[in-house]
Protein backbone atom coordinates (compact mmCIF):
# COMPACT_ATOMS: atom_id res chain seq x y z
CA UNK A 1 0.00 0.00 0.00
CA UNK A 2 1.72 3.38 -0.97
CA UNK A 3 2.17 6.05 1.70
CA UNK A 4 -0.73 8.34 1.09
CA UNK A 5 -3.23 5.70 1.42
CA UNK A 6 -1.60 3.97 4.74
CA UNK A 7 -2.17 7.60 5.95
CA UNK A 8 -5.56 7.31 4.67
CA UNK A 9 -6.25 4.36 6.39
CA UNK A 10 -4.56 5.72 9.30
CA UNK A 11 -6.67 9.04 9.69
CA UNK A 12 -9.92 7.45 8.40
CA UNK A 13 -9.79 4.66 11.57
CA UNK A 14 -8.82 7.43 13.87
CA UNK A 15 -11.75 9.69 13.02
CA UNK A 16 -14.71 6.58 12.45
CA UNK A 17 -13.62 5.56 15.20
CA UNK A 18 -13.87 8.77 17.55
CA UNK A 19 -17.07 9.52 15.88
CA UNK A 20 -18.66 6.33 17.11
CA UNK A 21 -17.20 6.84 20.58
CA UNK A 22 -18.28 10.63 20.86
CA UNK A 23 -22.08 9.45 19.38
CA UNK A 24 -22.33 6.87 22.36
CA UNK A 25 -21.92 9.77 24.43
CA UNK A 26 -24.87 12.48 22.96
CA UNK A 27 -27.54 10.35 21.68
CA UNK A 28 -30.41 9.80 24.09
CA UNK A 29 -30.27 6.86 25.68
CA UNK A 30 -33.55 4.89 24.09
CA UNK A 31 -31.48 4.87 20.54
CA UNK A 32 -29.26 2.16 19.73
CA UNK A 33 -31.05 -0.13 22.36
CA UNK A 34 -33.23 -2.08 20.03
CA UNK A 35 -32.93 -6.26 21.01
CA UNK A 36 -31.54 -6.70 17.56
CA UNK A 37 -29.03 -4.39 17.15
CA UNK A 38 -27.60 -5.24 20.65
CA UNK A 39 -27.82 -9.03 19.59
CA UNK A 40 -25.67 -8.35 16.09
CA UNK A 41 -23.39 -6.23 18.01
CA UNK A 42 -22.56 -8.38 20.27
CA UNK A 43 -21.74 -10.84 17.55
CA UNK A 44 -19.90 -8.13 15.24
CA UNK A 45 -16.50 -8.98 16.93
CA UNK A 46 -16.77 -12.95 16.98
CA UNK A 47 -17.20 -12.51 13.72
CA UNK A 48 -14.62 -9.85 12.47
CA UNK A 49 -11.88 -11.41 14.96
CA UNK A 50 -12.52 -15.04 13.82
CA UNK A 51 -12.35 -13.98 9.93
CA UNK A 52 -9.20 -11.94 11.08
CA UNK A 53 -7.61 -14.79 12.50
CA UNK A 54 -8.26 -16.71 9.32
CA UNK A 55 -7.13 -13.92 6.76
CA UNK A 56 -4.11 -13.06 8.65
CA UNK A 57 -3.11 -17.06 9.78
CA UNK A 58 -4.08 -18.93 6.36
CA UNK A 59 -3.83 -16.69 3.61
CA UNK A 60 -1.72 -15.01 0.84
CA UNK A 61 -3.40 -12.45 -1.68
CA UNK A 62 -6.42 -14.64 -2.37
CA UNK A 63 -5.12 -17.64 -1.62
CA UNK A 64 -5.74 -20.26 1.23
CA UNK A 65 -2.04 -21.44 2.00
CA UNK A 66 -0.64 -23.48 4.76
CA UNK A 67 2.11 -22.91 6.05
CA UNK A 68 4.45 -21.98 8.74
CA UNK A 69 2.20 -20.22 10.60
CA UNK A 70 -0.13 -22.46 11.24
CA UNK A 71 2.63 -24.04 13.90
CA UNK A 72 2.45 -21.15 15.22
CA UNK A 73 -0.91 -20.47 15.49
CA UNK A 74 -1.28 -24.75 16.41
CA UNK A 75 0.84 -23.19 19.56
CA UNK A 76 -1.33 -19.84 20.43
CA UNK A 77 -3.80 -22.12 20.42
CA UNK A 78 -2.68 -24.88 22.76
CA UNK A 79 -1.47 -21.80 25.46
CA UNK A 80 -4.73 -20.28 25.36
CA UNK A 81 -6.13 -23.92 26.42
CA UNK A 82 -3.86 -23.80 29.01
CA UNK A 83 -5.04 -20.45 30.24
CA UNK A 84 -1.46 -18.87 29.44
CA UNK A 85 -1.63 -15.00 29.72
CA UNK A 86 -1.64 -13.14 26.36
CA UNK A 87 2.13 -11.95 25.82
CA UNK A 88 2.50 -15.27 26.38
CA UNK A 89 0.35 -16.66 23.75
CA UNK A 90 1.49 -13.94 20.95
CA UNK A 91 5.60 -14.80 22.29
CA UNK A 92 4.73 -18.47 22.20
CA UNK A 93 2.89 -18.53 18.67
CA UNK A 94 5.97 -16.22 16.92
CA UNK A 95 8.98 -18.68 18.37
CA UNK A 96 7.23 -21.84 16.99
CA UNK A 97 6.32 -20.06 13.63
CA UNK A 98 9.87 -18.45 13.05
CA UNK A 99 11.45 -21.91 14.29
CA UNK A 100 9.32 -23.57 11.24
CA UNK A 101 10.37 -20.63 8.78
CA UNK A 102 14.24 -21.44 9.14
CA UNK A 103 13.67 -25.02 9.35
CA UNK A 104 12.51 -24.73 6.54
CA UNK B 1 -10.22 10.02 46.73
CA UNK B 2 -11.59 7.37 44.94
CA UNK B 3 -11.67 3.65 47.10
CA UNK B 4 -8.13 2.16 47.15
CA UNK B 5 -9.30 -1.13 45.75
CA UNK B 6 -10.80 1.11 42.93
CA UNK B 7 -7.39 2.54 42.50
CA UNK B 8 -5.68 -1.09 42.38
CA UNK B 9 -8.29 -2.41 40.07
CA UNK B 10 -7.89 0.52 37.41
CA UNK B 11 -4.10 0.32 37.66
CA UNK B 12 -3.76 -3.58 37.07
CA UNK B 13 -6.15 -3.56 34.39
CA UNK B 14 -4.38 -0.79 32.64
CA UNK B 15 -0.83 -2.39 32.89
CA UNK B 16 -2.11 -5.45 31.49
CA UNK B 17 -3.97 -4.32 28.71
CA UNK B 18 -1.47 -1.97 28.13
CA UNK B 19 1.06 -4.38 27.73
CA UNK B 20 -0.71 -5.68 24.14
CA UNK B 21 0.56 -2.59 22.70
CA UNK B 22 3.49 -3.82 22.05
CA UNK B 23 2.19 -6.45 20.11
CA UNK B 24 0.18 -3.66 18.03
CA UNK B 25 3.16 -1.78 17.57
CA UNK B 26 4.87 -4.98 15.83
CA UNK B 27 1.77 -5.53 13.94
CA UNK B 28 1.04 -2.30 12.57
CA UNK B 29 4.99 -2.20 11.67
CA UNK B 30 4.30 -5.57 10.09
CA UNK B 31 1.98 -4.33 7.67
CA UNK B 32 4.09 -1.69 6.64
CA UNK B 33 3.19 1.60 8.63
CA UNK B 34 6.03 3.61 10.28
CA UNK B 35 6.69 4.30 13.55
CA UNK B 36 5.50 7.65 13.47
CA UNK B 37 2.24 6.21 12.17
CA UNK B 38 1.93 3.28 14.40
CA UNK B 39 2.02 5.46 17.71
CA UNK B 40 -0.53 7.91 15.94
CA UNK B 41 -2.93 5.08 15.23
CA UNK B 42 -2.35 4.13 19.69
CA UNK B 43 -3.13 8.16 19.97
CA UNK B 44 -6.26 9.07 17.75
CA UNK B 45 -7.71 5.69 17.54
CA UNK B 46 -7.03 4.28 20.73
CA UNK B 47 -9.28 1.18 20.77
CA UNK B 48 -7.44 -2.01 20.75
CA UNK B 49 -9.25 -4.49 18.56
CA UNK B 50 -10.45 -1.93 15.89
CA UNK B 51 -6.36 -1.01 15.26
CA UNK B 52 -5.44 -4.60 15.08
CA UNK B 53 -8.63 -4.81 12.53
CA UNK B 54 -7.15 -1.94 10.15
CA UNK B 55 -3.41 -3.49 10.05
CA UNK B 56 -4.43 -6.48 9.76
CA UNK B 57 -6.60 -5.91 6.52
CA UNK B 58 -3.69 -3.82 5.15
CA UNK B 59 -1.66 -7.01 5.86
CA UNK B 60 -3.70 -8.84 4.02
CA UNK B 61 -3.47 -6.62 0.89
CA UNK B 62 -6.98 -4.92 1.31
CA UNK B 63 -7.98 -1.68 0.36
CA UNK B 64 -7.75 1.00 2.37
CA UNK B 65 -11.42 1.17 2.43
CA UNK B 66 -11.90 -2.20 4.08
CA UNK B 67 -9.36 -1.38 6.49
CA UNK B 68 -11.07 1.68 7.43
CA UNK B 69 -14.74 -0.64 7.50
CA UNK B 70 -13.52 -3.60 9.45
CA UNK B 71 -11.89 -1.26 11.98
CA UNK B 72 -15.35 1.06 12.12
CA UNK B 73 -17.53 -2.58 12.97
CA UNK B 74 -15.52 -3.52 15.59
CA UNK B 75 -15.42 -0.04 17.36
CA UNK B 76 -19.51 -0.10 17.30
CA UNK B 77 -19.49 -1.45 20.71
CA UNK B 78 -17.85 1.69 22.24
CA UNK B 79 -20.92 3.26 20.97
CA UNK B 80 -22.96 1.48 23.15
CA UNK B 81 -20.47 1.69 26.09
CA UNK B 82 -20.91 5.43 25.91
CA UNK B 83 -24.68 5.39 25.85
CA UNK B 84 -23.99 3.36 29.52
CA UNK B 85 -21.57 5.97 30.83
CA UNK B 86 -22.69 9.71 29.64
CA UNK B 87 -25.47 9.23 32.32
CA UNK B 88 -22.78 8.33 35.01
CA UNK B 89 -20.74 10.28 34.10
CA UNK B 90 -22.69 13.77 33.36
CA UNK B 91 -19.77 15.94 31.33
CA UNK B 92 -19.60 18.45 28.60
CA UNK B 93 -17.60 20.09 26.35
CA UNK B 94 -13.46 19.37 26.50
CA UNK B 95 -13.88 16.25 29.28
CA UNK B 96 -17.21 14.68 27.34
CA UNK B 97 -14.86 14.85 24.55
CA UNK B 98 -11.93 12.87 26.58
CA UNK B 99 -14.72 10.79 28.06
CA UNK B 100 -15.84 9.74 24.88
CA UNK B 101 -11.82 8.50 23.41
CA UNK B 102 -11.33 7.03 26.50
CA UNK B 103 -14.31 5.12 26.45
CA UNK B 104 -13.29 1.26 25.48
CA UNK B 105 -13.76 -2.24 27.19
CA UNK B 106 -11.52 -1.80 29.97
CA UNK B 107 -12.49 1.37 31.31
CA UNK B 108 -16.40 0.57 30.75
CA UNK B 109 -15.74 -2.89 32.51
CA UNK B 110 -13.70 -1.09 35.84
CA UNK B 111 -16.42 1.11 35.92
CA UNK B 112 -19.66 -1.25 35.82
CA UNK B 113 -17.29 -3.76 38.19
CA UNK B 114 -17.22 -0.68 40.60
CA UNK B 115 -20.93 -1.02 41.42
CA UNK B 116 -21.55 -1.79 44.49
CA UNK B 117 -18.70 0.86 45.64
CA UNK B 118 -20.97 3.81 44.19
CA UNK B 119 -21.20 5.91 41.43
CA UNK B 120 -18.09 8.00 42.64
CA UNK B 121 -16.01 4.77 43.16
CA UNK B 122 -17.59 4.07 39.39
CA UNK B 123 -16.68 7.55 38.06
CA UNK B 124 -13.18 6.74 39.54
CA UNK B 125 -12.70 3.29 37.84
CA UNK B 126 -13.63 4.87 34.21
CA UNK B 127 -11.41 7.88 34.87
CA UNK B 128 -8.42 5.96 36.19
CA UNK B 129 -8.82 2.96 33.59
CA UNK B 130 -9.17 5.05 30.73
CA UNK B 131 -5.99 7.45 31.46
CA UNK B 132 -4.08 4.21 32.50
CA UNK B 133 -4.94 2.16 29.40
CA UNK B 134 -4.05 5.42 27.28
CA UNK B 135 -0.88 5.70 28.98
CA UNK B 136 0.34 2.50 28.91
CA UNK B 137 -1.01 1.25 25.85
CA UNK B 138 1.03 4.43 24.12
CA UNK B 139 4.20 3.68 25.76
CA UNK B 140 3.85 -0.18 24.87
CA UNK B 141 3.17 0.69 21.14
CA UNK B 142 6.24 2.89 21.01
CA UNK B 143 8.46 0.10 22.33
CA UNK B 144 6.91 -3.16 20.16
CA UNK B 145 6.78 -0.80 16.96
CA UNK B 146 10.62 0.77 17.59
CA UNK B 147 11.32 -3.56 18.66
CA UNK B 148 9.68 -4.44 15.05
CA UNK B 149 11.58 -1.95 13.48
CA UNK B 150 15.07 -3.37 14.03
CA UNK B 151 14.18 -6.83 13.56
CA UNK B 152 13.63 -6.91 10.49
CA UNK B 153 11.88 -9.60 8.09
CA UNK B 154 8.50 -10.57 9.92
CA UNK B 155 8.35 -13.93 8.86
CA UNK B 156 12.05 -14.23 10.37
CA UNK B 157 10.80 -13.35 13.84
CA UNK B 158 7.71 -15.15 13.76
CA UNK B 159 6.07 -11.53 13.70
CA UNK B 160 3.71 -13.21 10.56
CA UNK B 161 2.22 -15.72 13.24
CA UNK B 162 2.09 -13.47 16.07
CA UNK B 163 -0.39 -11.45 14.42
CA UNK B 164 -3.27 -14.08 14.25
CA UNK B 165 -2.13 -15.15 17.52
CA UNK B 166 -2.93 -11.87 18.91
CA UNK B 167 -6.28 -11.79 17.01
CA UNK B 168 -6.77 -15.94 18.53
CA UNK B 169 -6.23 -13.90 21.80
CA UNK B 170 -8.30 -11.20 21.78
CA UNK B 171 -11.36 -13.72 20.62
CA UNK B 172 -10.55 -16.38 22.88
CA UNK B 173 -12.23 -14.77 26.21
CA UNK B 174 -15.28 -14.01 24.32
CA UNK B 175 -16.04 -17.11 23.58
CA UNK B 176 -18.39 -17.45 27.18
CA UNK B 177 -20.71 -20.05 25.67
CA UNK B 178 -21.07 -23.29 22.98
CA UNK B 179 -23.36 -20.93 20.99
CA UNK B 180 -20.47 -18.42 20.58
CA UNK B 181 -17.81 -20.83 20.07
CA UNK B 182 -19.79 -22.48 17.26
CA UNK B 183 -20.60 -18.68 15.85
CA UNK B 184 -16.56 -18.19 15.80
CA UNK B 185 -16.22 -21.58 14.00
CA UNK B 186 -19.00 -20.54 11.47
CA UNK B 187 -17.14 -16.96 11.09
CA UNK B 188 -14.01 -18.76 10.26
CA UNK B 189 -15.03 -21.41 7.88
CA UNK B 190 -17.09 -18.73 6.35
CA UNK B 191 -13.85 -16.45 5.43
CA UNK B 192 -12.08 -19.32 3.92
CA UNK B 193 -14.72 -20.14 1.95
CA UNK B 194 -15.00 -16.32 0.14
CA UNK B 195 -11.46 -15.83 0.50
CA UNK B 196 -10.85 -17.26 -3.25
CA UNK B 197 -14.09 -15.67 -4.72
CA UNK B 198 -13.06 -11.75 -3.24
CA UNK B 199 -10.31 -9.32 -3.36
CA UNK B 200 -8.09 -9.37 -0.50
CA UNK B 201 -9.72 -8.24 2.19
CA UNK B 202 -13.20 -7.95 1.56
CA UNK B 203 -13.59 -11.19 2.84
CA UNK B 204 -13.01 -9.94 6.55
CA UNK B 205 -15.98 -7.36 5.84
CA UNK B 206 -17.95 -9.57 4.34
CA UNK B 207 -17.64 -11.90 7.19
CA UNK B 208 -20.19 -9.47 9.52
CA UNK B 209 -22.82 -11.40 7.37
CA UNK B 210 -22.19 -13.91 9.47
CA UNK B 211 -22.97 -11.84 12.54
CA UNK B 212 -25.98 -10.72 11.35
CA UNK B 213 -27.45 -13.41 10.25
CA UNK B 214 -27.09 -15.55 13.92
CA UNK B 215 -28.35 -11.83 15.65
CA UNK B 216 -31.13 -11.05 13.30
CA UNK B 217 -34.11 -13.43 14.89
CA UNK B 218 -34.28 -13.95 19.24
CA UNK B 219 -33.18 -17.16 19.84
Amino acid sequence: MSPTMLWIVLLGTSAFSFSIKLLGHSVPQHWLSSARLQRINALIPISLLSALVVAQGFVVKTHVVIDHRLAGLAVALAALFAKAPFPVVVVAAAATSALVYHLH
Amino acid sequence: MPPRSTVRDAFSVSLTVGVYGVAFGAASIAAGFSVLQSCLFSLLTFTGASQFAAVGVVASGGAAASAIAAATMLGTRNALYGIQMAPLLQVKGIRRITAAHITIDESTGVALSQAPRGSEAMRAGFWLTGVGVFVFWNIFTLLGALGAKTLGNPASWGLDAAVPAAFLGLLWPRLETTFLRLVAVASMGFALLVTPLLPAGLPIIVTVAVAIAVGWRPR
